[in-house]
């Protein structure tokens, strides 16, 4: 009886299918036009000025820089520059140009182009030289012609000169071996030198922690090479890219693309299932069942990235070893991550990934253990240990899907090893950076997301030499750090970071617990999309079925 | 005569208190029957929380992952929340988070505007000119944006939000009393004791005062529902105590609208916890309003 | 009519003006002072000390004052540390939608909670009575956005009836020549973008709208109840005129002035449940602006908007009061 009625209702569930639309709605009626839901709005979309990941999803459709990453990957690529070769004292890069690009302003791509953006970016003055502004400069080639501040370094650029219309020959005043692949971030995207000049792009007003770009290239002229042009942006509303018909490669299948902004996680995914959008990115891991029940897609950025408890060791309490390896074995690494992430996601042990080069399994590592950080805590000679422990909100990172849950249970675990936590909340963005990147946060929440496939790119970026984040000078760490970046030599270079991995562990300067990777869904009929574990996403191939 | 005076007028028949004639008619009256009992029952969990709570309230007490939180069961009547600390106990608890939040609130609102509302009804003239443009000023920001520049002003803290409630407050209650106040000024029986010499500060005091303060339990009573309501506001803003690990209902509503798709239950309990406590203030409030109100004693 | 509008308009200015001064003064009780609030706690020395300069934070404040209150009547409110544009440019571009959102919620708070009062009023103690009233109890205590994320859960969602979030199909192809896409899609004589602006309000306006509508069912109510029970009506009703005109005439007339004073206070109320309201279903108008602000500590964009916020509420209780002295000619003369 029962089965009897299931197969009338599935009998008749065919025919409704039959006699219906198949697969109608807004999205094939109006051909090949993506929406995607963005977090956020770019800051701006002139590749020198941002570091933000919404900013470079943009503009990595825009521009193009001269090596990219492999498709899903993080090896370098050819970009712009067919081919490269650096020298063996790793000083002189030098790059052959792809012939026939143009820029979508019709402008030639040739070496003279490529030589004025490396110029360009040398040569900033006043405001764009602050950090907030030309961030990816600043961290890869430490200074500018003219430095104007003293916590910048001696540049490491030394000049490019173009050599006929395709070499490009790209000088450094010091061996890096970590540049090749920096180049291949978003930010290094070669944009026509007319454009620049024609829409003020370097016209920059305000105040360093608060700039205004009065030029209008980034905002409503950003001309590149890329398969996508700029049509047309309303802030917080949409913005919209349209098809490069003269692109130098393969052409792109979808012939516009539409970024909203929609900041909650929650929210993207209620607006895909609903079929308002077509892809997000940034999927909250409590979403993936929903999504998938709903015959979304989930696609998934392979884990580049390391969320970690970091110690600020300006406080004496902080500078006390054996309390800070009381709070590495008091912390549930496998609670937390089991907790909180999503399917794929692993503990971390170490400050880089697992699964890049040079990480070796073979260092100190602290298990969850109440019994011997209480053991720890009382060899440390603290009476009533008390940690002030800040945690920001208003922010979601594949490495810390939710701040405010990984707070509450590293308080639980904290306070059952004997610790006394004082709980500090402050909105991600200004405060809670600003307060943690100044050392003023004893223990505190923070992360890493990968730009390029380089230890230097971790390990480096953190304890290279002295920062007020975490207040303490440990020669041999910088040392080993230093010395690994300037190595041309790869297997040295692995046995460096390995050496430094090892270092670092036996320090404790912080408590790395997760690594994730970061989720995003499409709907069904999208296919092509190759997420890349540094964000370095091509819309070219992406095509809606 | 205005609605002030009205009440004015009512409350002189009885000074002094509610009066019997208003405490019967409450008695009987079905709307207020079921106010109390709400609030009773919202005190008595508060207060009996401890006690009542299977679980501790900030420790997880079972493992989940974000695509599996386990629902209502006979060990977790409400199942467990995002972290896997039990959401019933976590509920029971709320109560008293949000019953601390509405009276602190209430009485500093209400300490404010008593302070605000005297001046300017006692002292009258400029005095009272300039407190009341200064209420004037304060009641032409929306409510939540008041409440909003306070917090900001005051920072992350639980002690913020209460004052960020308690600020929209004192406004509504200067007004209210200095009305009252005003109306009772004019009344024959201070008239009367005027013209007997009685000193002005006795006469404020003893017998203006009093009798100013029935309309103020009335709005009191209702202050308290939107006291947790504004909290709740405030949190799903990201304006709320430091320390997400304490039950508050505004703040477990907030946290949990992620887990609206995969467990909406999460949300449903704060949210339906809110909305009978503040239900049962306002019917309490709504029902002696209306017993003490003369236009209702037909 | 002109002397009374032109009194009370007088008697706006020192409110405002004190206003002023407070929001003034509250940028600078914040945490840090103004320096801080502009550019953070990490700020060098030399940077407060040139960023003081830059502003002119080193003279007396009233001196300051002045500066910040002649900019500020010539339209400039700062600039937003957050998106970097002018805080009065934000404002032209995101109050449009939220003026579309509360009108909405108005007209869906006025369209449905006169006739529900009135009904309620006029069957007094039946079940519809009860009915209403405990409704109307509900609405006023359920939080606005729990309220919104249930709405767009079941309709949007599940049902599909509405769209979840913004204010116009990203596909449609339309202009927007004043920012009220309601009004844009209907001077443009585009059918498809005026359905979709208006399809995108109705959640949102219902959400919105909830707590206003509780409160005018509730003051309807009350109002039809006691003019009901007036010596006129009665004496209408001995008269023997026929119902029909004593209601149209009569009850509706009176009672409704108490409704008209409330919808004017409503201004504040929906201005502030639009925060909310728009953070729900990603509305790009002005709560959710503000909303965003916060957490980014943008205090430029909070001061200017509440200012300006402060500036309509005043003006629309203006406007009320303007029109009750249409419909009762005895306010003019108080």
């Amino acid at each position: 009886m029962i089965a009897g009625s299931a197969l009338v209702m599935s009998a008749a569930a065919c025919g409704g299918d039959d006699s219906g639309p198949e697969g109608g709605g807004t999205g094939t009626a109006k051909g090949s036009t993506l929406i995607f839901a963005s977090s956020a709005d770019p800051a701006i979309l002139d590749p020198a000025f941002h570091s933000d990941g919404e900013s470079s999803r943009v503009t990595n459709q825009i521009f193009e820089t001269l090596v990219a990453t492999e498709p899903g990957g993080t090896g370098v690529a050819p970009g712009l520059a067919e081919s490269w070769k650096v020298s063996e004292d790793a000083r002189t890069y030098t790059f052959t140009l792809r012939t026939g690009v143009r820029f979508h302003d019709g402008e030639p791509l040739n070496a003279a182009a490529v030589c004025a953006n490396f110029d360009r970016w040398h040569n900033f003055t006043g405001l764009a030289q602050s950090d907030s502004v030309s961030y990816y400069w600043v961290t890869v080639f430490r200074g500018f012609a003219k430095n104007e501040s003293d916590t910048l370094g001696e540049s490491l650029y030394g000049g490019c000169e173009a050599d006929g219309e395709s070499t490009v020959v790209l000088k450094l005043t010091e061996p890096s071996a970590a540049v090749l692949s920096a180049l291949t971030l978003s930010s290094f995207g070669i944009a026509s030198p007319k454009a620049l000049k024609d829409f003020k792009a370097d016209e920059v007003s305000g105040t360093a922690e608060s700039p205004q770009f009065t030029g209008t290239f980034g905002t409503q002229h950003p001309i590149g090479t890329g398969p996508f042009k700029f049509a047309s942006w309303t802030r917080g509303d949409k913005l919209e890219l349209v098809r490069n018909d003269d692109y130098w490669g393969e052409k792109a299948k979808l012939e516009k693309i539409i970024f909203r902004p929609i900041e909650k996680a929650a929210d993207r995914a209620q607006a895909l299932r609903a079929g308002s959008v077509h892809a997000f990115d940034y999927a909250d891991p409590a979403d993936l069942e929903s999504l998938r029940s709903s015959g979304a897609q989930v696609l998934e950025r392979a884990p580049f990235n390391m969320g970690y408890l970091g110690f600020s060791q300006k406080t004496e309490i902080m500078k006390n070893q054996k309390i800070r390896q009381a709070i590495a074995h008091a912390i549930n690494r496998e609670n937390v991550v089991k907790t909180k992430y999503g399917a794929g996601a692993k503990v971390a042990h170490a400050f880089m990934p697992d699964s890049l080069w040079s990480y070796s399994a073979d260092f100190a590592k602290y298990d969850h253990n109440p019994a011997k950080a209480k053991q720890l805590i009382a060899e440390s000679g603290v009476a009533d240990p008390t940690l002030e422990f800040c945690y920001p909100s208003g922010v979601s990172r594949a490495y810390m899907v939710d701040p405010a849950g990984n707070f509450q249970l590293m308080k639980a675990d904290l306070e059952a090893a004997g610790f006394k936590v004082v709980p500090k909340n402050s909105p991600w963005s200004p405060d809670y950076l600003n307060t943690t990147q100044a050392g003023d946060c004893p223990l505190y929440l923070l992360g890493w997301n990968g730009d390029f496939g380089d230890p230097d790119n971790f390990l480096g970026t953190f304890f290279q030499s002295y920062s007020s984040q975490w207040s303490f000078r440990n020669e041999a760490i910088f040392r080993t750090l230093s010395d690994a970046e300037k190595e041309p030599d790869q297997a040295e270079r692995e046995q460096l970071y390995t050496k430094a991995n090892g270092l670092i562990a036996d320090f404790v300067p912080g408590v790395p617990y997760a690594q994730s990777p970061s989720f995003s869904a499409a709907a069904a009929n999208v296919t092509g999309w190759v997420p890349s574990p540094v964000l370095n996403d091509s819309f070219a191939t992406i095509e809606l079925k | 005569m205005s609605l002030a005076q009205a009440e004015g007028a009512a409350v002189q028949e009885a000074p002094g208190g509610l009066g019997r004639d208003a405490w019967r008619r409450l008695r009987r009256d079905p709307v207020a029957i079921a106010g109390a009992a709400l609030v009773v029952a919202f005190v008595a969990v508060a207060l009996l929380a401890p006690w009542l709570a299977p679980y501790p309230p900030d420790k997880p007490v079972g493992q989940v992952t974000p695509t599996s939180i386990p629902g209502p069961s006979a060990e977790h009547w409400f199942g467990l929340d995002d972290l896997g600390r039990d959401e019933f106990s976590r509920v029971l608890w709320g109560a008293r988070w949000s019953l601390v939040i509405g009276v602190v609130s209430l009485l500093l609102g209400l300490a404010g505007g008593t302070l605000l509302g005297l001046l300017a009804g006692a002292f009258g003239g400029w005095v009272d000119g300039a407190v009341m443009r200064l209420v004037d000023m304060m009641l032409s920001i929306p409510g939540l944006l008041f409440a909003i520049g306070v917090a900001a002003m005051l920072g992350a803290g639980l002690d913020a939000v209460m004052i960020a409630i308690a600020a929209v407050n004192v406004p509504v209650f200067a007004r209210l009393l200095r009305g009252q106040m005003l109306a009772q000024s004019r009344s024959d029986y201070v008239l009367a004791a005027t013209a007997v010499g009685v000193p002005r500060r006795w006469i404020v005091l003893g017998h203006v005062l009093p009798n100013s303060l029935t309309p103020v339990i009335v709005q009191g009573t209702l202050t308290l529902a939107t006291a947790i309501v504004e909290a709740a506001g405030l949190a799903f803003l990201g304006l709320s105590g430091n320390d997400p690990s304490i039950p508050e209902w505004g703040r477990m509503l907030a946290d949990t609208q992620r887990y609206l798709a995969s467990a909406p239950l999460l949300a449903v309990f704060p949210g339906l916890a809110i909305v009978f406590a503040a239900l049962g203030f306002t019917l309490l409030g709504e029902s002696l309003r209306e017993a003490l109100d003369p236009k209702y004693r037909r | 009519m002109a002397a009374f509008v032109a009194r009370r308009l007088v008697l706006l200015v020192p409110i405002l003006l004190g206003l002023s001064v407070l929001l003034f003064l509250w940028v600078r009780a914040l945490p840090g002072g103004p320096v801080e609030a502009l550019l953070g706690e990490r700020a060098t020395p030399e940077a407060v000390a040139r960023v003081r300069g830059l502003y002119g934070l080193d003279r007396p404040w009233y001196e300051q004052y002045l500066d910040w209150i002649g900019g500020v009547l010539g339209g400039d409110l700062g600039v937003s540390s957050r998106t970097q544009r002018p805080v009065a440019e934000e404002l032209a571009r995101t109050f449009p939608a939220t003026v579309e959102l509360a009108l909405t919620a108005l007209v869906f708070a006025v369209g449905a909670g006169v006739p529900l009062g009135y009904l309620a009023a006029r069957r007094h103690g039946t079940w519809l009575d009860h009915l209403t009233v405990t409704g109307s109890l509900f609405g006023i205590t359920v939080p606005v956005f729990f309220l919104g994320y249930m709405l767009k859960f079941a309709f949007a969602e599940k049902l599909g009836l509405l769209p979840t979030d913004g204010r116009q199909d990203p596909l449609i192809d339309a202009e927007h020549p004043t920012g009220f896409y309601v009004l844009d899609g209907l001077l443009t004589q585009n059918m498809e973008a005026f359905g979709d602006a208006l399809a995108h309000l109705v959640l949102p306006g219902i959400a919105l709208g909830t707590i206003p509508l509780a409160i005018v069912v509730r003051i309807t109510r009350a109002s039809v109840l006691d003019v009901l029970h007036e010596d006129y009506v009665r004496t209408a009703e001995a008269k023997g005129l026929a119902p029909a005109t004593i209601r149209g005439r009569h009850v509706l007339r009176n009672a409704l002035l108490p409704v008209v004073t409330v919808v004017g206070l409503q201004a504040g109320l929906l201005l502030g449940g639009a925060v909310l309201t728009e953070t729900v279903f990603a509305f790009p108008g002005f709560g959710k602006f503000v909303a965003d602000s916060i957490t980014a500590r943008d205090y430029a964009v909070l001061q200017g908007f509440i200012l300006f916020t402060a500036v309509v509420f005043v003006l629309v209780n203006l406007l009320v009061d303007v029109a009750y002295g249409l419909i009762d000619p005895r306010v003019r003369a108080a």
